[in-house]
C-alpha cells in the first residue's frame, strides 16, 4: 500500500504541527534535535497518530542488540532505489521518536524504522509493516535490561499474530525462536560471533549443541532452520545461488551482517540485492559511530561498543598492533549502571597494542585489564591518553555515554 | 589439594554466568598464578558430570529460569555434594548462593529444592528489586577487609543456625531479610549476593579461597595498586551514592 492515497485526518494533522511546534522550541532552547520532545506532544494529541502516520507506507521494521542503527541506515539507501523513504536515522527508536520521523516525511513511499527491542511487538501492532528484520539478541544493560530469553519469547508472542514478513538471522538461536511462530519468515544466514547467549534451548532448557556454523537442540528438536539467503565473506548469496559482492565504507564483519540481512529485506521489497548491496556503499557513519577525525595531530577513529557482544564485533575490526587503543567505559543511567559485563569480553583480544583507559570508570577497566595480564595505562582524560599515544591512527572504541563524550571532545 | 596444581572448576557457565561472575574464575586464577601455585581450571558445561576431585569450585549468578535447571542438573548429578563431602572449596554468587540452600522460589513460583550445602532458605521479595552498589564489614573470623559490590536480584535469603551471615552490612539490602546481613558461610561453603564480580572488588576474598584449598595461612604480597583504587572508590559511592 504505497503512496499517499489516504490524507491525514485534521485531528493527525494538528497532531504534526504541534509535535514540529514543540521540537522548534525544543531545539532553540538546546535540546538537542527535538525530535523525541515532539513526537511526545504530538502523540498526546492524537494517539493513534503513528498507526496513521504509518497507514501511507510501505513499512519495515529493525530491531535487535547490535547493529540496528546501522542496519537501519543501509536498508533505507538501498529501498531510496524505489522511491523516497522516511527513517529514524538518528536512533530515536522508540514509539515518541518514531513518530516524530515519520510525522516528517509525507512524500515518502517507504518507511525504515528502527525499533527499541523492549517496543518491537507494539510498534509492529500499531504500524502494520510489510517486513520485519531481526539480527541479533544478546545480554544488554544488565541492572535493568528484561532477561534476553524473555525478550526473545515476548517477541515471539507480539509477532505470532502479525502479518509482516519476517527477515530473521538463523545464525541465531534466540532470533529464530522468536521468528518462528510468524506464517512467513525469510531466514538468513548472517553469523553470530558472541555465543554466550544461546547455549541452552530457547524452547525447552536443553544445552543447545553447536557443531561448526550449525546448532540443535537434541532434547526437543528445535534447529537451525535452512537459510535461503547467506552472508559468505564479501559476498551475499541470494535464493539462486547468486553471489553478489559487499562493498561498504562500513568495517567490520557485523557491518556485512547487516548487509546481508538488508539486502535480503530490500528484496522483500522487489529490489535488487545487486542495487541494493551498491547503494550501500554511500553510508560511511552512523551517529559518528566509525568516523575518523583528527584530533592533537592523530586520526582517531570513534568505535561505539555497548555491551559484550559489541566489544567482540568491535575488537575483530580494529587495526592489528602497535595501533594504539583507546577504552572508555561509563555507567550513567544511559549505560546501565553495573560494569560487570566488562568481565564477559575477552579483552586477551587486545594484546600487543598500546592501551589507555579513560571514562568515569576507569579503575574497572584498569582492574579487568591487569587480571587479564595486560599492559595499560590509565589516563585522566581523553586529551592526556592521545597525547601518550604516537602521531597516526588511534581507535576509540567507548560505551554510550562515553562514546557520546568523546563525540564532544572531538567536536564531532 | 592435589600435589601438582589447584583445581578450579566453574560451575556451569552455560547457565550461571549471565552477569560477569566469571571474572571470579579469572580473579582466583591469577591470584593463584602470581603467587607461582599452577591452576588447572575446568569450565562445566550443564550437560556434562561435575568432577568431584576440584580443589575450588564457583557458581555465579543467573536468570531464573537457567536457575531451575541448574538446580535439576545438580541435583541430579550430585558431583558437587560429593566434592564437598571430600572436603572441596565452594563460592557462590546470587542465583548460585540460592542453589547450594535448602530452598529457593523458582521461576514458576513454586519452591525448588537446592543442595543442601549452606544452612540457608531463600524466597522471592516482595518489593523492588535490589540493584545498586553495597558495603558491609566482613565476620571478624574470616579477617577480611570491608566487602563492597554490586547487588541485582529480588531474593530474600534466611540465614540458619548451621550457618553465619558472611557480613554486616553498611549500605544496601544484601540477604533482603532486613536484618542487615549479607551472604552467609559454613567452613568450606560461601555464598554472597555481591556482584562487581565480587572478587575484582575483593581479592582478598579470592586470596581467602586459595589459603583454604591450600591449607596455607598467608600468600605472599601481590601488587594490588588498582584492585586498592577500584575498592575507595567504590566505597564512596556506595556511602554517597549519585
Ligand atoms: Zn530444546
Amino acid at each position: 500500500m504505497a503512496g499517499n492515497s489516504e490524507p491525514l485526518s485534521p485531528r493527525a494533522k494538528l497532531a504534526v504541527t504541534a509535535g514540529k511546534v514543540a521540537a522548534g522550541v525544543s531545539r532553540a532552547a538546546g535540546r538537542g534535535s527535538g525530535s523525541v520532545i515532539g513526537g511526545k506532544v504530538a502523540l498526546r494529541f492524537d494517539p493513534d497518530l503513528l498507526a496513521r502516520l504509518a497507514r501511507h507506507l510501505d513499512v519495515i521494521l529493525v530491531s535487535a542488540t547490535n547493529g540496528k542503527t546501522t542496519t537501519t541506515r543501509l536498508l533505507a539507501e538501498a529501498l531510496r532505489a524505489g522511491g523516497p523513504v522516511v527513517s529514524n536515522a538518528l536512533g530515536a527508536n522508540m514509539p515518541a521518536g518514531i513518530t516524530s520521523a515519520l510525522a516528517g516525511g509525507s512524500e515518502a513511499r517507504f518507511g525504515v524504522i528502527e525499533v527499541d527491542e523492549k517496543y518491537l511487538a507494539g510498534v509492529a501492532r500499531d504500524v502494520a509493516p510489510k517486513a520485519i528484520a531481526l539480527l541479533n539478541l544478546s545480554r544488554d544493560q544488565l541492572d535493568r535490561a528484561a532477561e534476553t530469553r524473555m525478550l526473545a519469547e515476548k517477541w515471539r508472542e507480539g509477532l505470532a499474530g502479525v502479518e509482516a514478513i519476517i527477515i530473521a538471522n538463523a545464525d541465531d538461536p534466540l532470533i529464530t525462536w522468536a521468528a518462528s511462530s510468524s506464517p512467513t519468515v525469510v531466514w538468513v544466514a548472517a553469523g553470530q560471533e558472541w555465543k554466550d547467549d544461546a547455549w541452552s534451548c530457547p524452547s525447552c532448557g536443553g544445552v543447545l549443541q553447536r557443531p561448526s556454523e550449525d546448532w540443535f537442540c537434541a532434547e526437543c528438536g528445535f534447529r537451525r532452520p535452512t537459510p535461503t539467503w547467506a552472508l559468505s565473506g564479501d559476498h551475499v548469496i541470494d535464493p539462486h545461488g547468486s553471489a553478489w559482492p559487499i562493498h561498504l565504507q562500513l568495517p567490520g564483519r557485523a557491518n556485512k551482517s547487516n548487509a546481508a540481512v538488508s539486502a535480503a529485506a530490500a528484496a522483500a521489497f522487489g529490489i535488487d540485492p545487486k542495487v541494493a548491496l551498491e547503494r550501500m556503499y554511500a553510508v560511511q557513519a552512523v551517529a559518528g559511530r566509525y568516523d575518523v577525525v583528527s584530533f592533537q595531530q592523530r586520526e582517531l577513529r570513534l568505535l561505539l561498543a555497548k555491551n559484550p557482544a559489541g566489544w567482540l564485533e568491535t575488537f575483530s575490526l580494529i587495526d592489528g598492533p602497535p595501533t594504539p587503543v583507546i577504552l572508555s567505559v561509563n555507567a550513567r543511567g544511559a549505560d546501565g549502571t553495573d560494569t560487570s559485563w566488562l568481565w564477559d569480553v575477552d579483552y586477551t583480544r587486545l594484546a600487543g597494542h598500546p592501551i589507555m583507559v579513560i571514562g568515569d570508570r576507569k579503575l574497572d577497566l584498569a582492574v579487568r585489564l591487569e587480571v587479564a595480564g595486560l599492559q595499560f595505562r590509565v589516563c585522566a582524560s581523553l586529551d592526556e591518553a592521545v597525547r601518550s599515544a604516537p602521531p597516526g591512527r588511534i581507535e576509540a572504541i567507548a560505551n554510550y555515554t562515553a562514546f557520546q563524550d568523546l563525540r564532544r571532545r572531538v567536536g564531532n | 589439594m592435589s600435589e601438582s596444581s589447584l583445581r578450579l572448576v566453574w560451575v556451569y557457565p552455560d547457565l550461571l554466568s549471565t552477569y560477569g561472575d566469571q571474572g571470579n574464575a579469572l580473579v582466583v586464577e591469577r591470584r593463584a598464578q602470581q603467587r607461582r601455585v599452577p591452576v588447572t581450571r575446568v569450565d562445566v558445561r550443564s550437560d556434562q558430570p561435575v568432577p568431584t576431585s576440584g580443589d575450588i569450585y564457583l557458581i555465579g549468578g543467573g536468570e531464573d529460569r537457567p536457575q531451575r535447571l541448574a538446580a535439576e542438573r545438580l541435583r541430579r548429578d550430585g558431583g558437587l555434594n560429593r566434592a564437598v563431602a571430600n572436603g572441596a572449596i565452594v563460592f557462590s554468587v546470587c542465583a548460585g548462593y540460592q542453589i547450594l540452600g535448602h530452598e529457593f522460589v523458582n521461576d514458576l513460583g513454586r519452591p525448588e529444592p537446592g543442595l543442601g550445602l549452606l544452612d540457608v532458605v531463600s524466597v522471592r521479595g516482595e518489593g523492588e528489586r535490589c540493584v545498586g552498589d553495597v558495603l558491609a564489614d566482613i565476620d571478624p573470623h574470616l579477617n577480611l577487609p570491608p566487602l563492597t559490590g554490586f547487588e541485582n536480584h529480588q531474593g530474600v535469603t534466611h540465614v540458619g543456625p548451621q550457618a553465619r551471615p558472611l557480613a554486616r552490612l553498611r549500605m544496601g539490602k544484601g540477604n533482603g531479610t532486613g536484618d542487615g546481613t549479607e551472604g552467609a558461610f559454613n567452613d568450606t561453603v560461601f555464598g554472597t549476593y555481591m556482584h562487581g564480580p565480587v572478587m575484582a572488588r575483593n581479592p582478598q576474598i579470592a586470596d581467602l579461597l586459595i589459603k583454604l584449598a591450600l591449607d596455607v595461612n598467608a600468600l605472599p604480597p601481590v601488587d594490588d595498586q588498582w584492585f586498592e583504587a577500584l575498592r575507595a572508590e567504590r566505597i564512596a559511592a556506595a556511602v554517597q551514592p549519585a
